[in-house]
């Protein structure tokens, strides 16, 4: 009987200690934070040093977040002065280039920068050509990398997950320009073999290139987003009785679907962005494409291919500056409705 | 599953193991319908493993052996024959955190029944139906009917627990295995979970891991020690904690160790 009393007090005493602790820690704190009252009160030949210590500590940490804020804001400043740059080279020829109007620039299929008699700056085949690309690749890339990305984390073996994650990250190490050389060699001559396509460097042949450099990406961020969905929402779906498809599309895929969207995201991204595999794949002709076996070429193909060319500070080297901001107001945009898109979702 | 056999779960030599370490050893334990049983025992002893064995959610780890047999409503649970969903279907499980899915409340309750009925079988109103008795026999429906459309992971940790165990009552489970369900909900929570358990006690089999020796006190009407993977006692919970037949219960109950 005494131990079981013993115990029912043992609760009490805890409570106690636990307000006089907290009732010390309020005289205690009056300034800049609380500190244990005997090290503060005894004077001695301790004092001299310990002081001393705890600014060297205090200082260092003052350093240190100076360190982290320095670096969050200039995340910031970065983009903003790309930004800046970019749109410095661009400004003179958008307000009072000779050949230039903003309207054609936008929403004319016409690009014949170097015209001796009639120079056309047009884009809308170029932004057709980089949408177009990145679609077709995200069709193939998305089903593909979300469906790995289950696969590694839900449904294979530790083993098998291992190897596959070391083999999909070296795929995302292959640099972009042998990923070209494979679309413009390899990729290229199966197209022409297997659908009998005139020319194998099309729409179709940078899509596929891009989809295979955008899946690494999708699958391991999408892994990451799987993985951090708790086990507590498996074992509530696998006790109600699901299989593992429905625990999939019940409960992790909307669990998980704001991972899974920046996975998307960052494939389209890096498929939007992406410039030297596409000039190699795409066939670089400025083209609206009507169909996947179309040359097209990209906003970014055509500025790496380009810019070398154009003297500096001409009407040409400008525009394709221009082109690069609205490169950059393109992908703005796009992950812009993507924010609302999550920010819609978390408020239901 | 027979629902006229004796006792709601049984096993027979049941010896499990986590790779090399024998978790449970020789259970033989019979658990009877349609009252609270109560599992304790201090950490590690197995209860909970025990409890986990009941549903066979144990076996989505690795590395787990189970030998001997456990007959849920008469039929062996481990027999080739026997259906994970159909099992899980008649032994429902709350967890010891409340874990909700992040859907909202309607979604949660209905859940069961959307992973074990076509689309076509679930017309609105069976579906409002469903929701509307369920939460009503936990207790909720007052509270939430006016906010079923709510993240579920929004509400107290109290309602979350209720409704864990409402979104196992469409399925019309004939056990309810609840591991230590009070343990992350303060002093009112785990009153209304432990008048819900009694509310619930008759129409479902309850059985429950607890630590918490006061709490399967009040609750249970049997009770089962355990220690080290093995069964001590089994008794009515007054007979085990008034006078137990073994030491270490005695010991156990009385608080000299666990």
């Amino acid at each position: 009987m005494t131990g079981r009393e013993g115990q029912s007090e043992h609760p009490n005493h805890r409570a106690a200690g636990g307000e006089g602790v907290a009732s010390g820690r309020e005289a205690a704190g009056g300034g800049a934070g609380w500190k244990p009252a005997p090290q503060d009160s005894p004077r001695g030949q301790g004092e001299g040093k310990r002081p001393r210590r705890s600014g060297w500590a205090r200082a260092g940490e003052r350093v240190i977040e100076g360190v982290i804020r320095t670096s969050g804001v200039s995340a910031v400043l970065f983009v903003l002065a790309i930004f800046f740059f970019v749109f410095r080279e661009a400004a003179p020829v958008l307000f009072g280039g000779e050949h230039f109007k903003l309207l054609p620039f936008l929403f004319s299929v016409e690009w014949y920068p170097t015209s001796a008699s009639n120079v056309r700056y047009g884009t809308l085949a170029l932004t057709v050509g980089t949408f177009s690309v990145t679609a077709l690749a995200m069709v193939l890339a998305v089903p593909f990398g979300l469906g790995a990305a289950v696969f590694v984390s839900e449904f294979c073996g530790p083993r098998l997950k291992e190897t596959l994650k070391v083999v999909i990250e070296l795929l995302a190490a292959i640099p972009s320009v042998v990923w070209g050389f494979i679309g413009l060699t390899v990729m290229s001559r199966l197209i022409v073999h297997f659908t009998g396509a005139p020319v194998g460097v099309n729409l179709l042949n940078g899509g596929i290139i891009l989809a295979l450099m955008s899946v690494p990406i999708i699958v391991s961020i999408g892994e990451d987003a799987l993985k951090a969905v708790p086990d507590s929402y498996r074992e509530a779906g696998l006790a109600l009785g699901a299989t593992r498809w429905q625990l999939v599309y019940r409960v992790l895929l909307p669990a998980a679907r704001n991972g899974l969207l920046a996975a998307v995201l960052l494939g389209v991204g890096r498929a939007v962005g992406e410039t030297m595999a596409v000039l190699m794949a795409t066939g670089h002709a400025v083209n609206l494409p009507l169909g996947v076996f179309d040359s097209v070429r990209t906003l970014t193909a055509n500025v790496a291919a380009e810019l070398g060319e154009a003297p500096a500070g001409s009407d040409h080297y400008r525009v394709l500056f221009l082109t690069g901001v609205l490169l950059f107001s393109l992908t703005f945009v796009v992950n812009l409705v993507a924010d609302l898109v999550i920010r819609g979702w978390r408020r239901k | 599953m027979n629902p006229t056999a004796p006792h709601a779960i049984t096993t027979k030599g049941l010896n499990l193991w986590y790779g090399t370490f024998q978790a449970l050893v020789d259970v033989n334990v019979a658990l009877p319908h349609g009252l609270i049983t109560a599992m304790i025992g201090p950490s590690g002893c197995g209860k909970t493993t025990l409890l986990r064995c009941f549903n066979r959610v144990n076996e989505r780890y690795g590395g787990v052996t189970t030998t001997g047999e456990i007959r849920v409503l008469g039929r062996n649970i481990y027999d080739p024959d026997v259906s994970l969903i159909e099992l899980r279907k008649a032994v429902g499980m709350v967890f010891q955190r409340p874990n909700p899915l992040p859907i909202s409340v309607y979604e949660n309750v209905v859940f069961g029944l959307r992973i074990h009925h076509p689309r076509r079988e679930l017309s609105r109103a069976r579906l409002d139906e469903a929701v509307e008795r369920a939460l009503t026999e936990v207790g909720l429906w007052g509270d939430l009917k006016d906010r079923l459309d709510a993240r579920a992971t929004s509400l107290q940790l109290e309602q979350q627990q209720k409704l864990c165990i409402a979104r196992l009552l469409p399925l019309k489970p004939e056990v309810i295995l609840l591991d230590e369900p009070c343990s992350a909900l303060d002093v009112e929570g785990t009153r209304a979970i432990e008048e819900l358990m009694c509310e619930l006690k008759g129409r479902y089999t309850l059985i429950i891991v607890t630590h918490n020796m006061a709490q399967a006190r009040r609750i249970s009407d049997e009770c089962v020690f355990m220690l080290l993977g093995q069964i001590i006692e089994h008794r009515r919970t007054e007979a085990l904690f008034l006078q137990p037949a073994d030491s270490r219960t005695a010991d156990y109950v009385e608080g000299r160790y666990g």
